[in-house]
């Protein structure tokens, strides 16, 4: 028994009816609205992340904001000579003997003399003014002092820092219900928080310190910023670039092009896509093991944190450039053996410049993947670290203990005042903002070299 | 070649680098994270107010930190272990056996531990160590044999506290609060139930019975944090009936979340923990490496500020931040100028 035998379709007789392709029929129907649910299907999807990416860069906009302005109190302070040069030699160093504290009544009898030459009533008595200050403010006059000598005696008005209590107060974040039972400020100092700034000498500013800035301690989040770890992010991607690009590349063009296709580099190739694929807290213990207990290099310094994070980034860069290299079509090389340029001729003149925006794009993705990472920093000691102090060099960019910028801001976000939450949050867009940024870089240049055959 | 040339300079660099690595002017600490917030203050105020460069601070834990501090004497390794505990004989003597002989102990002060529950939860106004005993342990004596814990609620340990289901969140093995949390509540509660005693009775020994009054239950009512005081704040955040436990600094933080609880019929302040009317505290403590004071610039300066009146004192920074600040501050400062090591007498 043939196919052709069997009886034939029963669906004309069935219906009765001839079909036109002009009348949608049954069938048809069904199938165009399993269609229409499929592309509705989709376009559910896609507004879910949407909604998703939405609600994600809202809430970090929404909460990390406020960490870009500052509240700042401008007061005339007057610099008492007798207090702050004693010996009254104008000599810096003789002066460095008065500590920040004290420069403190210093500045409480200014703010009080403000506050009373505004005429704004107030029950607190003049050393109550402290908690409206940071406790910064003592070392930008202290510095200042130092710098400038001659100006003792004069009375120089500052822009001073604002408490995080107050600042948190014009946020919003703070208000007379949570400090009800705050032991470092009351009511009273809201209220004249409010009479300062309607008299316009408390106010919130744009807060470049943020950005460039040190970190700072517990009790002054007013004065923490992300400078100092954003150095040592820099220097621990610089490490990656210097290393990742050439061995990533070398390695590739090897294997794609110059390699025998046997079991050796079968396993070789296996391994790099299962390397990729490694959780990067396995580097991290990795770069524990090796470069700090075993080749002694310095804790928590950028050129270990950037040795493992190229180890982590190298099969990145290994599959995009060889993706990219295989990319290029066999007649470059041909035509290039063809006219008897050598094998590393070929490749070297012709297909890696093909190639290269290819490599590039991958180069700086794994770049902005290296830049977010933590995990592997968490056991090499970048977190957990107090990152306060400028690198005074290059050699010391690299070798000097530092912060990295995720790092910072999971720091701040375990810290007891609330007001580091902000700041974690400010950190985190100053970091997509980076990220962003690069990733934009590699769409730019693969929409503008990229080639298509 | 391009990339010849650029791994070539690369491995130079690499080279160059590492042996630059020496010669260090910066003071290095690790430890705890307890004491890591008084740290920063200090190095902060010390890098404001002395020529040296700020003094790095790294947290990780008693344990962490005092593991490293004794790995050896050197450049490369730490100079000053943060702990929130005193350090143990058996440390002391891996310190010993690599080298690092002379320490200097010096105490800052002292931290109080409360429990606080979510602000709008049920007020925890009643509790005794005993309470916690009989709520956290896995296994009590009971008739002469050691049963399951049975106690479901608050209520069930004792009639004054509120009728919700046991929810505690105490911090990890690793962190040295448990260390307090283990000797001033739990063997405290176990003695005063007379749970001690019952399993004396029972032939038990010595190590035996403190293992078991130790012991803290594994069916999810008792919650091992090994994160940070923010971890336990989320956990509260989430579980009004839940109760946690946190240090002093960082429940005065955030009073605006929290409801503290009374231990003993005592509220937790500065005040009541330097009194040791709280009875739930804790000193905090730093050694020194003696060898390093001369080598590392400042280090001595840094030890000497940290204990002044100016900064360890009653009014100064770290008692604003929640230091409870001790009394024999006076000895420890002569102890620091002195170098006293362990084990030395004044």
């Amino acid at each position: 028994m043939t196919d052709a035998t069997a009886p034939a379709p029963a669906a004309p007789a069935a219906g009765g009816k001839r079909r036109s392709l002009l009348e949608v029929d049954e069938r048809t129907r069904r199938r165009n609205a399993a269609e229409a649910r499929f592309r509705l299907y989709g376009i559910v999807a896609i507004s879910v992340g949407l909604l998703f990416l939405l609600l994600l860069l809202g809430s970090i906009l929404f909460n990390g904001l406020s960490a870009f302005q500052q509240t700042f109190v401008q007061v005339p302070v007057y610099l008492d000579p007798e207090r702050l040069d004693p010996e009254g030699n104008r000599d810096p160093e003789e002066m460095r003997g008065v500590t920040t504290f004290g420069y403190k009544p210093l500045l409480n009898e200014a703010v009080y003399e403000k506050v009373q030459s505004l005429g704004i009533e107030t029950p607190l008595p003049e050393p109550a003014m402290a908690p409206l200050l940071s406790d910064g403010a003592a070392t930008t006059v202290r510095s200042f002092v130092l710098e400038n000598p001659d100006r003792l005696g004069e009375t120089v008005e500052f822009d001073l820092l604002a408490s995080s209590r107050v600042d948190g107060y014009f946020k919003g974040r703070v208000t007379r219900d949570s400090i009800a039972r705050d032991r470092f400020i009351d009511a009273a100092h809201l209220d004249l928080a409010d009479a300062m700034n309607e008299a316009g000498t408390m106010g919130k500013q744009f807060n470049l310190s943020f950005i460039t800035g040190t970190d700072a301690s517990d009790n002054r989040p007013e004065q923490a910023g992300m400078g100092v770890s954003m150095i040592g992010s820099f220097f621990m991607m610089l490490v990656v670039l210097i290393l990742a690009l050439p061995i990533g590349v070398a390695a590739s063009i090897y294997l794609e092009e110059f390699a025998p296709q046997n079991r050796i580099t079968d396993f070789i190739e296996v391994n790099i896509s299962n390397l990729a694929a490694v959780p990067s807290i396995v580097f991290g213990i990795l770069g524990l093991a090796v470069f700090i207990q075993f080749m002694h290099l310095p804790q928590s310094a950028p050129l270990v944190g950037g040795l493992v994070l190229t180890l982590m980034t190298l099969p990145t860069i290994i599959i995009s450039t060889r993706a990219s290299l295989k990319a290029v079509p066999p007649s470059i090389r041909d035509a290039a053996l063809g006219v008897g340029a050598s094998k590393m001729q070929s490749v070297f003149h012709h297909v890696l410049p093909l190639a290269m925006p290819g490599i590039l794009t991958g180069t700086i993705i794994g770049l902005a993947q290296a830049l977010g990472e933590t995990a592997p920093l968490l056991l090499i000691g970048m977190v957990g670290f107090i990152a306060s102090n400028y690198p005074d060099g290059v050699a010391a960019g690299f070798l000097d203990p530092n912060s990295a910028m995720p790092a910072q801001i999971y720091e701040w976000a375990k810290r007891a005042d609330p007001a580091f939450y902000e700041r974690a949050w400010g950190g985190i867009i100053v970091l997509l903002a980076f990220l962003m940024t690069m990733n934009i870089i590699a769409i730019i240049l693969r929409r503008r070299f990229e080639r298509r055959w | 070649m391009t990339f010849v040339k650029l791994s070539a300079s690369a491995l130079a660099i690499a080279a160059v680098s590492a042996s630059a690595a020496a010669a260090r002017d910066n003071v290095q600490i690790a430890g705890s994270s307890t004491v890591l917030p008084y740290a920063s203050i200090v190095a902060e105020a010390f890098g404001e107010n002395f020529e040296y460069p700020t003094p790095v601070v790294e947290s990780g834990g008693s344990s962490a930190g005092l593991k490293r501090f004794c790995e050896g004497v050197g450049e490369n390794t730490i100079d000053i272990a943060n702990a929130s505990r005193a350090i143990r004989e058996g440390e002391i003597e891996t310190c010993a056996e690599n080298g690092v002989t002379d320490i200097i102990e010096v105490r800052i002060g002292y931290d109080g531990i409360v429990f606080a529950s979510q602000i709008d939860g049920p007020a925890f106004n009643a509790f005794e160590p005993a309470d916690w005993y009989r709520a956290m342990a896995a296994e009590m004596p009971m008739d002469g044999e050691m049963v399951e814990n049975p106690n479901d609620t608050w209520a069930d340990v004792n009639a004054d506290l509120p009728d919700v289901e046991i929810a505690a969140y105490i911090p990890g093995t690793k962190h040295g609060t448990r260390e307090v949390f283990e000797e001033k509540v739990l063997l405290q509660g176990c003695e005063d139930t007379g749970a001690m005693a019952a399993m004396e009775e029972m032939g038990m020994d010595e190590d035996a019975i403190e293992d078991a009054c130790m012991a803290v239950r594994a069916d999810g009512k008792a919650v091992d944090i090994d994160g940070d005081y923010t971890e336990t704040l989320a956990r509260i955040d989430a579980n009004p009936e839940g109760i946690g436990v946190f240090g002093l600094a960082f429940y005065e933080n955030n009073t605006d979340k929290l409801k503290v609880a009374t231990m003993g019929g005592v509220e937790p302040t500065v005040d009541t923990i330097a009194s040791g009317e709280y009875p739930v505290s804790r000193p905090l403590f730093f050694y020194i490496k003696k060898a390093h004071i001369g080598v590392i610039p400042g280090l001595k300066d840094y030890a000497q500020f940290f204990v002044s009146d100016e900064i360890a004192g009653p009014y100064g920074p770290l008692a604003q931040y929640g230091l409870v600040s001790d009394p024999e501050l006076g000895a420890t400062q002569e102890k620091v100028a002195n170098e006293v090591t362990m084990g030395e007498s004044m």
